[in-house]
């Protein structure tokens, strides 16, 4: 897998020079009454891998289909590799790749029947066909594994093959919906590998996830909550500058009462549990841990250890979030 | 329009055709088995039936009777029983189509040039057949009445050749008025449908239901070459499933073919493309491949079987059936089908069916290109 890019030529990108690969104005998209993406602006530039984060529902897919030409926007523009996605969705086609969420080739096909058809497809000529498939398979590390039905291949190694298809044709820009979602941990670290090794070669992706700390190895990431854009940033701007107050973290015991109990305490932001741990966001740490160790032990808590920790982006966008979730039940 | 896109596409289509054994079976073997069974499961020709008889004379007379029943090819006297009871029985439980009694004084009264009613019971549960059977059985009766007349009259001397009439029939196209010849040429039209449109619903509506539509639409292809590419293979198998149905139809059934090869050809390529374009139509509806093959049953198989002429004929339904018959193509190409196969009319004499089957051909077409869009809404 390592070898694969980085040894072959990369491709002439077809279009002409664009500073931005992904430009998105005010694109909307409403299903009747209910608004999935609503007035995002965003730019991406030509060789980021640009995270898009968010809970299910969000509008991340919804997002990425309007930028593939798959969704018509209900108002407002997106331009991708330089083409309007509305006016020139075949344009657009041809020189993006696009990985769907869920997995979309056929599975009845072989390995290498799914490869020759998107080489089909994307219109690559036959003299450079055999080099091409070639160099998708080595790539997706399914040398040798040419004849084997899709179907019967593991999760981590079919997304490697959809990768290779969406790759095929070198796309300046590539779309990934959930690359990642129901692979185990070490192929879901060699997938991004192959994101990198391919963002360095100038390719832009833009790629949606729900797990947080996927998000990590983005250049630069957006949050979208309810069909907005609420945060953007590069991971460490946003940890840094995102968070109001500081992080607490608390081992107790037992958990359920301490978040009720804590939810209302003095000094208290909000109190979230992270696996077997609560998160508080305080106003500051060193006032509030002995209070809370005096108020928790009140209440025959009992507190194994307390400290603070730097926020991860998960604490970020529990933070961002529940901020929002409070104003928008205020409103009338 | 790019061819490489194009085959690409159908290349994908033939693959996974040759790799899915069901429809592989469909379009193998169906062709084959429907013509077999309606070669020979349907026939509505009533010969041999089986007939018990109650003789109660028991004597030469009645059993020059029984041999008139014998000889006819539509009557088979399984059994002679000897009572009444087991005639009824015989009725009740189907093993005889009707039951003949015989008086005890049947010879008797010919002897003495007396009337004599011979009785038929015949089993009414199907009407066609009863009707059928009581003619026969009529004719039979009166044919060997006018014979024991004709013998009275010689015995004294009366003997003369009376006038009468007749009607001298030659019957056309069907000389043997075999009703596998009549039925056979239609299975096309069903062996199409099924092809066609049956098959070709799936073809769609399964990409949706596994999501492999997504991808294929991010791709430049286009709605065209989807469209032509997934029907191009189908169109083939259609073809060569016809070829196949009428050589079995010629060469096994023995089903006559006077017509020209050229004139069949041409309306089953367009019959193709209209049950093509139907199954591609009612696929980028339905969205799911269940609902797809049920509303391509309901609206392509089922009027080919029951109003397009090939089993019951179409003069014969309530005028407004009649009517509904017009607005189906698989009513053209049947009556197309009969006419090569059977009268061999040449195409110049076609165009009342060739002409609606050609418009139809195009309206379908065009409303299947414009049906499919790529987009996900």
């Amino acid at each position: 897998m390592q070898l694969a890019w980085g040894l072959l030529s990369m491709p002439e990108i077809a279009n002409p020079v664009v500073p931005n690969s992904v430009v998105m104005d005010k694109l909307t998209k409403r299903f009747g009454t209910f608004v999935a993406v609503d007035r995002i602006d965003l730019e991406v530039r030509k060789g980021e891998v640009f995270g898009f984060l968010g809970p299910n529902g969000a509008g991340k897919s919804t997002t990425i289909r309007m930028l593939c030409g798959l969704l018509k926007p209900t108002s407002g523009h997106a331009r991708v590799a330089g083409y309007d996605v509305a006016q020139n969705p075949e344009a657009v086609r041809q020189n993006i790749g696009y990985m769907s969420q869920k997995f979309s080739l056929y599975n009845d096909l072989k390995v290498i029947e799914n490869l020759r058809l998107f080489a089909g497809l994307y219109s690559v000529p036959s003299s450079k066909l055999q080099e091409r498939v070639e160099w998708a398979l080595s790539m997706a590390n399914l040398k040798g594994q040419e004849n084997l039905i899709t179907g019967t291949l593991p999760g981590g190694w079919k997304q490697r093959l959809a990768l290779g298809c969406a790759v095929l044709h070198r796309p300046p820009v590539i779309f990934l919906d959930e690359p990642t979602s129901g692979v185990d941990p070490i192929t879901r670290r060699q997938f991004w590998e192959l994101i990198h090794q391919m963002a360095e070669q100038g390719v832009t992706v833009f790629v949606t996830t729900h797990y947080m700390e996927e998000a990590e190895y983005c250049n630069r990431l957006a949050l979208i909550f309810r069909g907005k854009i609420v945060a953007l940033g590069t991971p460490s701007e946003l940890k840094r500058n995102l968070m109001k107050g500081q992080l607490l973290l608390v081992e107790c015991e037992p958990l359920g009462d301490a978040v009720e109990a804590l939810q209302s305490a003095p000094g208290v932001m909000d109190a979230a549990v992270f696996s077997n741990a609560l998160h508080l966001v305080v106003q500051d740490a060193a006032v509030a841990v002995p209070q809370l160790q005096s108020y928790l032990a009140e209440r025959h808590i009992a507190v194994s250890r307390m400290e603070k920790i730097r926020p991860s982006l998960e604490d970020v966008f529990v933070s961002l979030t529940t901020g929002r979730e409070a104003a928008e039940e205020r409103k009338p | 329009m790019s061819l490489t896109r194009l085959l690409a596409i159908a290349m994908k289509e033939v693959v996974q055709i040759l790799r899915d054994a069901r429809s592989l079976i469909i379009v193998v073997i169906m062709p084959a088995v429907l013509v077999l069974l309606f070669g020979y499961g349907v026939n509505l020709d009533l010969k041999g039936l089986p007939v018990f008889v109650y003789d109660r004379d028991g004597s030469q007379q009645s059993q020059d009777l029984l041999k008139h029943f014998q000889s006819s090819e539509y009557f088979q006297i399984a059994r002679v029983v000897g009572s009444y009871p087991e005639l009824t029985r015989a009725l009740d439980d189907g093993s005889a189509k009707m039951g003949i009694v015989i008086p005890w004084d049947f010879s008797q009264r010919l002897r003495d040039g007396r009337a004599v009613q011979v009785q038929a019971l015949v089993d009414g549960s199907d009407d066609n057949t009863a009707n059928v059977l009581i003619g026969y059985a009529q004719a039979v009766v009166q044919g060997y009445s006018a014979q024991i007349q004709m013998d009275w009259l010689r015995q004294r001397g009366l003997a003369m050749q009376p006038a009468s009439m007749s009607v001298e029939t030659r019957t056309w196209y069907n000389e043997d008025l075999e009703s596998s010849a009549f039925i056979i040429p239609g299975v096309l039209a069903l062996v199409m449908s099924v092809i066609g449109a049956f098959l070709t619903s799936l073809t769609i509506a399964r990409e949706w239901e596994r999501g492999t539509m997504e991808q294929l639409i991010s791709t430049p292809v286009t709605a065209m070459e989807i469209m032509l590419g997934k029907l191009a293979p189908y169109f083939v198998l259609g073809m060569f499933d016809t070829v196949m149905s009428a050589l079995i139809a010629i060469y096994w059934f023995h089903v006559p073919f006077r017509g020209s090869w050229a004139t069949l050809m041409a309306a089953s390529a367009m019959f193709m493309v209209v049950v093509l374009s139907l199954g591609f139509f009612i696929s980028v509806l339905a969205k799911s491949q269940f609902a797809a093959s049920q509303i391509a049953l309901l609206i392509t198989f089922l009027p080919a079987f029951l109003l397009s002429g090939f089993l019951f004929s179409i003069e014969q339904m309530p005028i407004v059936l009649q009517w509904i018959t017009r607005i189906l193509p698989a009513r053209y190409y049947v009556s197309v089908l009969k006419k090569i196969f059977l009268k061999g009319t040449p195409a110049h004499l076609l165009y009342a069916d060739l002409v609606p089957l050609a418009v139809f051909t195009f309206v379908l077409a065009l409303l299947a290109t414009r049906s499919f869009h790529k987009r996900l809404e």
